[in-house]
């Protein structure tokens, strides 16, 4: 199993042909209280970089992008009642929706733990 | 919110203050203000309806219309009724264009020696140069940029102001007075924009800091930003300039025809009056209702609204998550024959409907001071 991240802010969870996708640690600390998250229907599919979700917090939308192109299989009902798991446990039950990877090597570009760290780091 | 390079951003006298109490500061009105501390923008929202809690509005404008005829000639600029103000009474109402639409919303109180007015501080370059222009005869504007202000707003304001003010509880909603608050002469009034009790407080700049110190050293005192402001005067039913208001929406269309005088409408001497008292007769076109999204999803500025067959018949102007209310909760124009409480529209969110209703404002009843 292996984990990475996006400029974006995103985690990624890889499990073979499908992945986890949530937002990161640093991005629901930015957000805020989460008050809504909107998740893409299952079946959906997604090119990569497009609008698969987005995130409502008090004060503004954000719009979350599909790290990878593929097709939604699961997606974290609990968060139409409690969205603020994704303040509470943002990389872990907080998380957004598994989608079956299309092409895998849409997330070479994607960092390692070590690597999103340092770029998160080196934001004001 | 207007953004602006930092460097050309202004700074309150509470900057220092905030940046200690680890505010998240963003650019407002051409200045860094506290977004929220470190509890973040429910738990201040919540502690406001709860508790109480202080908010550096310092940006505000603060001023003065002097000279013997201040009260009449600021009538000759607001449809509002300043010559019937009693000592130390406020009144909230608007300078208009000859449009009918609304240059600013502002605070006025008549004060032993002036008329005192708080403006938005995203309208004072506006604002300023038009009462300097509009006044006429003796009276003229005293600006007052070296003055803070803090607003203490909440069900217990009034007795943590106590503490540092005996007098400041004598004060009626809508009414102010000078006063010591912690030794340092202020001016409060009994007002605010949270729907609750609460009070605002000038002081000279140079003591602001010590009176925030002193305000938050009273038990159950917090300090509160801008993103809590916004929600708490949203689920109040209370208009922003720029987003609710502005140069092409007249008081009648605002769902705010109570501001216009009962006198000032007879007298139609005041800047639009042929066009706000033609809405008072015949209604206007559009008008301010509270639209409230059925769902979970929040229904934000710029959404439009439409009947449910599609057909546009306004747009939402203020909306998000009203955490007293626990969902979405939103403010727009809808044409006159759309507008009544329980009528069907959907809100257009990402290009998708989503289903709402025209609901009475306010969605949080005021509890404002009743001296009876």
């Amino acid at each position: 199993m292996t984990v990475r991240y996006t400029k974006e802010h995103e985690w990624i969870r890889i499990e073979g042909a499908v992945a986890l996708v949530g937002i990161t640690d640093y991005a629901q600390k930015q957000l805020g209280d989460i008050v809504f998250v909107e998740l893409p229907a299952v079946g959906t599919k997604f090119a990569k970089g497009a609008q698969a979700a987005v995130v409502e917090s008090v004060k503004a939308a954000s719009e979350v992008y599909a790290p990878a192109a593929g097709e939604i299989v699961a997606i974290n009902g609990a968060l139409a009642d409690n969205p603020a798991t994704v303040n509470s446990a943002p990389e872990g039950e907080g998380w957004f929706y598994k989608i079956k990877l299309a092409n895998p090597a849409d997330l070479n570009d994607a960092m390692d733990k070590a690597a999103y760290d340092a770029y998160v780091g080196g934001l004001h | 919110m207007t953004d602006a390079p930092p460097e050309t951003l202004k700074a309150t006298p509470l900057e220092r203050l905030h940046r200690a109490l680890g505010a998240k500061m963003v650019p407002f009105a051409g200045y860094l203000m506290p977004l929220h501390y470190q509890g973040g923008i429910l738990a201040e929202h919540n502690h406001v309806r709860a508790g109480a809690a202080v908010f550096d509005v310092s940006h505000m404008g603060q001023a003065a219309i002097v000279g013997a005829d201040a009260a009449s000639q600021l009538e000759t600029l607001v449809p509002g009724d300043i010559a019937g103000l009693k000592a130390g009474r406020m009144r909230y109402t608007f300078l208009t264009n000859d449009r009918g639409g609304i240059v600013d919303d502002l605070m006025a109180t008549r004060r032993d020696d002036r008329i005192g007015l708080i403006v938005n501080a995203s309208r004072k370059d506006i604002v300023f140069p038009h009462l300097a222009r509009g006044l006429k005869g003796s009276a003229r504007i005293e600006l007052y940029p070296d003055r803070a202000l803090l607003a203490l707003q909440g069900p217990a304001s009034a007795a943590a102001l106590a503490r540092l003010a005996p007098l400041a509880d004598q004060l009626p909603f809508m009414a102010g007075a000078d006063m010591l608050v912690a030794d340092i002469a202020c001016f409060v009034t009994r007002s605010g924009y949270t729907g609750e009790d609460g009070f605002e407080i000038s002081c000279p700049a140079e003591f602001a800091e010590k009176l925030a110190e002193r305000l938050f050293a009273m038990p159950g005192v917090k300090p509160a930003g801008l993103g809590a402001r916004d929600s708490l005067r949203l689920e109040a039913g209370l208009c922003l300039y720029g987003q609710d208001l502005d140069e092409t929406t007249t008081p009648i269309e605002a769902n705010l025809a109570w501001t216009v005088g009962r006198r000032r409408r007879a007298e139609k001497n005041f800047p639009g009056a042929a066009v706000i008292l033609g809405q008072l007769s015949e209604e206007p076109r559009r008008i301010r209702v509270g639209i409230r999204p059925e769902g979970k999803a929040p229904a934000r500025a710029g959404a439009g609204l439409a009947l449910p067959d599609g057909t546009p018949v306004g747009a939402i102007t203020s909306g998000g998550f009203g955490p007293t209310v626990n969902g979405p909760v939103a403010m727009g124009y809808v044409a006159r024959n759309s507008a009544s409480p329980g009528t069907l529209l959907d809100a257009i969110v990402r290009d998708r409907p989503l289903p709402a209703r025209v609901v009475p404002l306010p969605f949080v009843p005021h509890r404002y001071h009743s001296t009876r």
